[in-house]
């Protein structure tokens, strides 16, 4: 059991690090993701920037960013085998579990970029105070685990489809639904200060759609995958 | 020892009957070449053999001794060259045999790799990138994929696209190599030339 864990991490390591260099030589879905949420936020600042903005807007302006910049750039991770038609020799070479591992990876590493550009940003622009730095990060941390476990799965399921970018947003916006409004909610809860375990339900709640999201994407993908 | 079974094997997409009720059993040291008209099902066929595609009825049972294998386990021991099969453009053919290396499980040297890109003739392209390969280039490193695992059964679809004299030498090599160490063989041609590669023909269509 052991042995074949770490067979399967080492599998998984190889997949995501064969399209972190890929994406480092193209610059195929982090120039979207980039773009997108760059354009969306200096957007949202001018806008709204002038005006006084309550901690409730500012933390689900927050997550729409994030969540719209993330469906423009994570589902490429299959689109993009589907359309260069190495998605045949993957599919004949790997294991689908240990696939879906290392896209979820590599979909984490690009939202992990995204948050790096977008947090300091989002601060900057909008004057968003974070009054508990430690319930802001934790809650971003789970939440973005979670926008990744769900977007993977829906991104192997569209990839084959013809209006991949539209169905994407479509299928995924109501299954992150609970998911981004249990994230505002908990990110309005640490930018009005309040302590840690006023935030745990939210963590709780958060972590537990983490773990169905990833649990029932293990068990589908290989049909996903296989079909 | 590997054998493969085709039983009352259907295909159909949509309601497009593109084959019904085929059957063939083959084993290890056996060949068998498919032809037929364009859109016969040569390629489909093929699919359905490495398991890239589900039949609508019947099966393709892949045994080892009295074992069936599942797909999944069945790959581990098929090589598949076909025309709409890709490897990484962005990726050296190099670095694509090592990926997928990686990516089967496999411990195969560095020496090793390069010594299979010598075998398919792309000595000394090691470190272009793929993107930059020409057609006939990439058909090679499709065999060198097809190869990295030393796979029992070979299935070669169009196995001579757009390969030149030296390529159509090296591939002739690969069958001759393959049939030698007891392998199975699965053509998809209507190239006279490679028909003469089977030792049973299996023809679709009208």
């Amino acid at each position: 059991m052991g042995i074949r864990f770490s067979v399967w991490a080492l599998e998984a390591w190889a997949v995501l690090a064969k399209d972190l260099q890929s994406e480092f030589r193209t610059w195929y879905a982090l120039n979207a993701l980039l773009m997108f949420a760059v354009t969306t936020l200096t957007m949202v600042s001018f806008s709204i920037g002038q005006f006084a903005v309550n901690s409730a807007v500012l933390a689900a302006l927050f997550w729409v960013v994030l969540f719209f910049s993330a469906m423009s750039g994570l589902a490429r991770a299959f689109i993009r085998e589907e359309e260069s038609g190495t998605i045949q020799a993957l599919r004949l070479a790997a294991d689908p579990n240990v696939v879906f591992i290392g896209k979820l990876a590599f979909n984490l590493v690009l939202l992990a970029l995204l948050e790096l550009v977008v947090v300091p940003l989002f601060v900057a622009f909008m004057g968003m105070g974070v009054a508990n730095v430690g319930l802001f990060f934790a809650v971003l941390l789970v939440g973005s685990l979670g926008l990744v476990g769900a977007s993977t799965i829906i991104a192997a399921i569209i990839a084959k489809a013809r209006a991949k970018g539209a169905l994407f947003t479509v299928l995924s916006f109501p299954v992150l639904l609970p998911l981004l409004v249990t994230a505002i909610r908990g990110t309005k809860l640490a930018l009005e200060g309040s302590a840690l375990a006023d935030g745990m339900p939210e963590l709780r709640l958060l972590a537990s759609y983490l773990v169905v999201m990833v649990t029932a994407s293990l068990l589908l993908f290989p049909y996903v995958w296989n079909e | 020892m590997l054998s493969l079974e085709l039983r009352d094997l259907t295909k159909r997409y949509n309601r497009r009957r593109v084959f019904q009720g085929l059957n063939a059993r083959m084993q290890g040291g056996e060949s068998m070449v498919v032809t037929g008209p364009n859109g016969s099902g040569k390629s489909t066929l093929l699919r359905l053999v490495c398991g890239l595609v589900r039949p609508t009825g019947g099966q393709v049972v892949v045994t080892v001794g009295d074992r069936a294998l599942s797909p999944i386990e069945a790959r581990d021991h098929l090589g598949l060259v076909a025309p709409d099969l890709a490897l990484y453009g962005e990726l050296s053919g190099l670095e694509n045999l090592r990926f997928f290396a990686r990516v089967r499980g496999l411990r195969v040297a560095e020496e090793d790799l390069q010594g299979l890109l010598r075998q398919v003739g792309l000595e000394g392209r090691d470190d272009d990138m793929v993107a930059a390969y020409s057609s006939g280039m990439r058909q090679r490193l499709k065999y060198a994929f097809a190869l990295l695992h030393r796979p029992s059964l070979l299935a070669l679809d169009e196995p001579g696209t757009n390969l030149d004299d030296a390529g159509r030498a090296m591939m002739a090599q690969v069958i001759a190599r393959q049939k030698a160490a007891g392998g199975m063989l699965v053509l998809a041609t209507n190239d006279p030339q490679e028909v003469s590669f089977g030792d049973q023909v299996l023809r679709l269509g009208p």
